[in-house]
């Protein structure tokens, strides 16, 4: 046998072979320009039509291509003015009107003034309205209050809503308030959300599908010149692919770093930002049947659980023990005297004795994953842990994320004791309103899937949500946090502080507590 | 020949349609809808409600598919619900992609495959037959996503000789050399475990077509041994080979779906996980369809290939 001839062509094409590998991977040089920024995503955005869009990830993009009426001020969750100089508001709290800022173009080059504002929440609340079809506007409930918007003049508009509802402004400073460009809209219909046209800080360039999103320097920005002269939004959905991309130089920053992976960021050359939002994670009771009806219990697995433990080593330090219902990152609202409930299982021994329960048993719903939801089986499993060395006994079943909302939205009663579950939210009025009250049953279109009911609280999220006066809602929200807390209807475990890593090339940056992502100051060398 | 041609062509169009009314029925069973994935923690029943009869998601379920289907063949992939967008855009904007990542595959597989599979069959029992019979095993053995990240953090984060992620560099790129760069490691990853499998069934084959009468006659006859291995055996090996790798077509198609998210590669696999998350059954039955098609295609070439390669089916 030609053992050798055969030997040698195998030779020649391996040489060849690895020639060529040799010349087509020359060392990876950077060739994206000094003034291009280019931000690591955790996935595609659906739309870039902010009426449309529900996702954080979308937000992301969208608060650097457009303005709304209002924002958030720079590392808080207060309104301050953005498109609007200014506003009143009626005594009775149902009259807005706005005083426009003039002079002042869509990317498009059409004018920005109060038609536009009309027209935008037309769209989305008018079924009647001509480009009402251009949706479905799976957020406009937002702005239900709203009965109608009015052209004043030019530069002022009045918005008249059927009660008052304290949320309003902020609900406005939200992506789903921001103001597309009319002309885009009727020239692009449902395309728009492929075509964006805003009034911000960055221009619409292009989109490649699953490529990149990139927006230019709006020149003519009202409020400044932004420093970077494009940006370049990546998605990257893998999280270790990300990371891998950072590492390599592909990307100048990235936000949502695996836990498990900042220790790789650490040194010189990355810093790594970090920033408690309005998010948090709890366990929902069931407090109509079962063990979890007994207020006792329910403090029981409060004691019972090592929030701290979850917090260290299952998320690595990217969260904080949440004590109560409302996230701390709504400095106005929050109770500082609130304290989390300390893991002692001692104490929840105890309660569990003096509650005296003839079954201990628990269904706990897990989710595999889901907006919001950090890591939901690993904590789940420190939790299921937690609770049997106290003498609970309990099964986990895990969904599916959108499967899990479908089982735990409509209520938990014959199903399951408690439930894992997260909130982001732009109010201290909107999770407690939507999750907590009597009137939010499940059966009455809320959220409340664990039937907790306390008049008291009913009635100062009611008074809270038509007070017009921050101070006075302050007060309200506090003490309905002290109530909550007492009654524990939920496990307060966990308030997300969201991350982001950029390279040392990259200034100026910092999170806002909004989680939206704001990159007009920031500055690439 | 034409007859038989035009008679697999037929056939092709209940592989098609089974596949679709499968997906479709897969999708409607699972718990959970387009409007709760929409809505996300807003999904209450009532906006769910709302939302679903806004999509026309209130529909029985046969009507929605008879919908489908009529309107496929008017021309009219439907629009995708999570999206708001044309279907046949998001998938034809997409498919170019995943068909050079998984057609480069697929010929990485097929020569490699082939030609170590013939020299170690040709060297049975040799050092480079165990070489290549240990390798084989071990490409297979290996999950293709964990290669992949591993690849990223050789190539990338230690040596930083290829990039990560994505078809092209966003500037400066954009030529052949720039894609065969981001090419190299999806596409080895992805083709790793096909080509072991074509490896060793060509091996076989081979080995069983090297102990026939007629390679003797040419042994015997004093040709080159290369022209034994290369031109007489392998022109009957190749007959069986062919079906073998239309069903390594279909794999590295489906297998495109996770090395297309480890890679970030704009193809249309993450686009039907996605889809099939937020229970986009418009974008899912359209992304299958294209998949399926493609499938359907590529074995039709196979089966005509052999029809030419072999006068014994010919004949039939």
């Amino acid at each position: 046998m030609k053992l050798k001839k055969i030997l040698s062509h195998i030779f020649i094409v391996s040489v060849a072979l690895i020639g060529f590998l040799g010349l087509i991977s020359s060392p990876v040089k950077s060739n994206t320009p000094s003034d291009v920024l280019v931000v690591g995503q955790i996935a595609e955005p659906k739309s870039l039509d902010p009426a449309t869009v529900t996702a954080v990830n979308d937000f992301r993009i969208l608060m650097n291509m457009y303005d709304g009426l209002v924002r958030y001020k720079d590392g808080t969750l207060e309104v301050e003015p953005a498109l609007a100089k200014s506003w009143t508001i009626s005594d009775d709290g149902k009259t807005y009107t706005f005083s426009l800022r003039t002079g002042i173009s869509f990317h498009d080059g059409s004018k920005f003034d109060a038609n536009a504002v009309k027209f935008n929440f037309d769209r989305m609340l008018d079924k009647n309205h001509p480009y009402h079809n251009t949706g479905p506007f799976p957020l406009s409930f937002f702005f239900s209050a709203i009965e109608n918007v009015e052209v004043v003049s030019d530069n002022s508009v009045r918005f008249t809503l059927n009660a008052p509802y304290a949320p309003f402004l902020s609900n406005l400073a939200y992506p789903t308030g921001l103001i597309a460009s009319p002309e885009a809209i009727k020239n692009n219909g449902s395309d728009f959300g492929r075509n964006p046209v805003g009034t911000g800080a960055f221009k619409f360039n292009s989109w490649k599908a699953n490529e990149a999103v990139i927006v230019d320097r709006n020149d003519n920005y009202w409020d400044g010149k932004s420093g970077s002269k494009t940006i370049v939004f990546r998605p990257i959905t893998d999280g270790n692919t990300r990371v891998a991309e950072m590492l390599s130089g592909g990307i100048d920053m990235m936000v949502e770093v695996p836990p498990i992976s900042l220790s790789k960021f650490q040194g010189n050359d990355f810093s790594i930002a970090e920033q408690a939002g309005p998010h948090v994670w709890f366990l929902i009771l069931n407090a109509k049947e079962g063990p979890f009806s007994n207020k006792k219990v329910r403090q029981a697995a409060n004691y019972a659980i090592n929030k701290e433990a979850i917090v260290k080593d299952v998320l690595e330090g990217t969260a904080a023990i949440a004590a109560g219902p409302t996230p701390p990152a709504f400095a106005w609202a929050y109770n500082n005297n609130l304290q989390p409930y300390p893991y002692n299982p001692e104490k929840a021994k105890a309660l569990l004795n003096e509650a005296n329960l003839s079954d201990k048993k628990l269904t706990f719903y897990v989710t595999q994953g889901g907006s919001g939801m950090l890591d939901p089986v690993a904590m789940g499993t420190a939790i299921q842990a937690d609770l049997e060395a106290v003498g609970f006994d309990v099964e986990i079943k895990t969904f599916e994320w959108n499967a899990f909302l479908g089982e735990v939205n409509p209520g938990l009663e014959g199903k399951a004791d408690m439930a894992e579950m997260a909130w982001m939210t732009n109010d201290p009025d909107t999770l407690p309103y939507l999750a907590l009250r009597t009137g939010a049953w499940p059966d009455k279109g809320g959220f409340n899937s664990g039937y907790y009911s306390n008049p008291k609280v009913d009635q100062l999220l009611e008074a809270a949500r038509s007070s017009t006066d921050q101070s006075e809602r302050a007060k309200l929200y506090q003490e309905m946090q002290t109530i909550v807390q007492e009654d524990a209807p939920w496990v307060f475990v966990a308030n997300w502080k969201q991350n982001a890593v950029t390279s040392n090339k990259v200034n100026n940056f910092s999170l806002q507590p909004s989680f939206f992502l704001i990159l007009k100051d920031v500055v690439k060398q | 020949m034409f007859y038989y041609l035009f008679k697999r062509i037929l056939y092709a169009v209940p592989v098609l349609l089974g596949v679709t009314f499968a997906v479709f029925l897969i999708i409607s069973l699972i718990p959970g809808d387009p409007a709760t994935a929409i809505l996300g923690s807003y999904a209450t029943p009532e906006n769910i409600e709302n939302l679903n009869r806004q999509l026309g998601l209130d529909k029985p379920f046969f009507q929605r598919y008879l919908k489908w289907v009529v309107n496929i063949l008017q021309g009219d992939f439907g629009t995708s619900y999570s999206l708001n967008r044309p279907v046949i855009d998001e998938v034809v904007e997409r498919f170019q992609a995943t068909l050079i990542l998984s057609g480069s595959s697929f010929l990485i597989c097929s020569i490699i495959g082939i030609f170590f599979g013939i020299i170690s069959s040709a060297l049975q029992y040799s050092f480079f037959d165990k070489i290549i019979t240990f390798s084989v095993i071990l490409g297979i053995s290996i999950p293709s996503f964990f290669l992949g990240m591993m690849m990223i953090l050789l190539f990338t984060v230690e040596l930083k000789l290829l990039p990560a992620s994505g078809m092209y560099s966003l500037y400066g790129g954009g030529d052949l050399i720039d894609l065969l760069k981001h090419l190299i490691m999806p596409s080895t990853a992805l083709a790793i475990v096909s080509t072991g499998v074509v490896v060793r069934l060509s091996r076989s084959i081979m080995l069983e077509i090297l102990r026939l009468d007629f390679i003797r006659t040419a042994r015997s006859k004093g040709l080159k041994e290369y022209r034994v291995i290369f031109i007489h055996a392998f022109r009957l090996a190749i007959v069986s080979i062919l079906p073998i790798l239309g069903l390594q077509a279909g794999f590295v198609l489906s297998g495109a779906v996770y090395i297309e998210i480890v890679f970030q590669w704009p193809g249309v696999g993450r686009m039907l996980v996605d889809s099939i998350l937020t229970r986009d059954i418009m974008l899912v039955q359209g992304g299958v369809l294209f998949v399926a098609l493609c499938y359907v295609i590529f074995n039709i070439v196979v089966d005509f290939l052999q029809l030419i390669l072999d006068p014994r089916i010919r004949e039939e």
